[in-house]
């Protein structure tokens, strides 16, 4: 009593061969296997790059590394939405899998893109804490525990850039740096150690394409596969950056 | 400072909304409202704002200037935005793409409202119920002015809901929650008070 028809994949995949050429479309339906995701259909196809029309073509790129929604590389936008690809189970996902790359950034081919301008905007937020002297500085100030608490929610951010993609004013026509370097400026000023550099921070998210920009439509929070309450950050840092407007207006003896 | 103006421009731009523009929008629907008293109570109270000291710098320093630098930069605003409601349906999302449009269509309006009243004015019209009765007799006019007040008060309460984040007053979800509600009060509160008046001249 075999089943005639086996129980099928199908995916219908942006393909872009290089990065100012058009993006094309491109059908392929696989076998299905129990607990398939993105990934795995993705690396059959690998093996495998023949098309639904029976057209053999090159293999698909995209970006992966950790496999387990920690590194934030293999971002793409599934059926619409940006998200993760290790963690997108087929069981789960309507069919026919739209997969696409995510625009906000520039595609470099295929699914693939270039997060570059994410981990510029790290540095440009000074997002680490400088702990280096010409002496031994001894242990830092202890952290409160309930202030740990939150803050390590805020660490889990991986720069996978989806709340980059799900915001309207992260765009060709503005260079607004978006929520996830913000949210770090904050888990660093909430850093004992850190907190010493905090006006720093501040200053840099007031410049051009920084804090102001946000426009408040909170899909950044919605979207974000790690949960990071990016607005709570986005509205504390609001109010970090008025008082630190009057303290450089006025002046002030707070560092 | 000389290159780093977007902090400080968008900064003012949410305050000029609140003060002194919003402000103003409740003084002036105010005024409105004395309509449903009656014409003379109405006219009354035309007449009290005609005797403001230095009317014109007022004017000016209050209003129009206020008022144009919000719009141009609005306009600059709701522009560079990439509005994406078919991928990302959320309540916000929409209240974000509803400020923008609300913005365009109060900015119509008023260039109108102006026109039609101030500027008239200006030219040796005589503000006062009959002006606005002339106005209203087109059914045309009705569902404009319907439309522009709705947006107009649309935009400044939820305006007021993203001037307490953008300040930082309201920063925790529950506090921008409560801050959705008493906002949504206030639409609802400004919007009887501009429609009563808008049919205390029909």
């Amino acid at each position: 009593m075999a089943e005639t028809k086996t129980k099928t994949v199908r995916f219908e995949i942006s393909r872009q061969d290089t990065p100012d050429s058009d993006p094309y479309i491109e059908v392929f339906e696989l076998d299905y296997r129990p607990n398939m995701n993105v990934i795995s259909a993705l690396m059959e196809i690998r093996r495998n790059p023949v098309t639904v029309d029976g057209k053999t073509t090159t293999p698909i790129s995209w970006d992966m590394n950790c496999l387990e929604e920690v590194c934030g590389a293999c971002s793409m936008v599934i059926n619409g939405k940006p998200r993760q690809s290790c963690t997108a189970l087929i069981d789960q996902l309507e069919q026919p899998i739209r997969l696409s790359p995510m625009r906000t950034f520039p595609v470099v081919r295929d699914l693939q893109v270039d997060r570059s301008r994410m981990f510029d905007s790290l540095k440009k937020v000074k997002a680490w804490i400088p702990i280096d002297g010409t002496y031994n500085l001894g242990p830092g100030p202890r952290m409160p525990e309930k202030k740990r608490q939150w803050a390590y929610e805020l660490s889990k951010c991986m720069t996978c850039g989806v709340c980059l993609e799900a915001c309207p004013n992260v765009n060709s026509s503005s260079d607004f740096i978006g929520p996830s370097a913000l949210s770090q400026v904050r888990l660093f000023n909430a850093h004992p150690t850190g907190e010493m550099n905090r006006s720093d921070r501040l200053n840099a998210i007031m410049g051009d394409g920084g804090l102001a920009n946000c426009g408040n439509s909170q899909n950044c929070v919605q979207s974000c596969p790690k949960g990071i309450p990016l607005t709570t950050s986005i509205a504390s840092l609001n109010r970090d950056t008025t008082l630190q407007s009057f303290r450089n207006f006025f002046g002030s003896d707070q560092v | 400072m000389a290159q780093n103006r977007e902090f400080g421009n968008r900064k003012l731009h949410s305050l000029l909304g609140v003060v002194p523009i919003g402000l103003f929008l409740i003084f002036h629907l105010t005024v409105n409202y004395m309509a449903t008293k009656g014409a003379d109570t109405f006219n009354a109270a035309v007449h009290l704002i005609e005797f403001t000291p230095i009317k014109i710098v007022v004017e000016f320093v209050v209003i129009y200037l206020p008022l144009i630098f919000h719009a141009v930069y609005g306009i600059y605003i709701a522009f560079t935005a990439k509005n994406n409601l078919g991928r990302f349906n959320f309540f916000r999302n929409w209240m974000f793409f509803l400020q923008r449009v609300s913005g365009i269509i109060t900015l119509i309006f008023l260039i109108w409202h102006v026109y039609t009243t101030r500027i008239q004015a200006a030219l040796g019209a005589e503000v006062n119920f009959d002006m606005m009765a002339t106005i209203f007799s087109s059914p045309f006019m009705i569902v404009f002015y319907i439309v522009g007040l709705l947006s107009t008060v649309f935009h400044f309460a939820n305006g007021l809901w993203s001037f307490s984040v953008s300040w930082g007053l309201t920063v925790s979800p529950k506090s921008q929650k409560i801050m959705t509600y008493i906002t949504l009060v206030v639409f609802l509160v400004l919007s009887y008070i501009g429609l009563r008046a808008i049919f205390a001249f029909v």
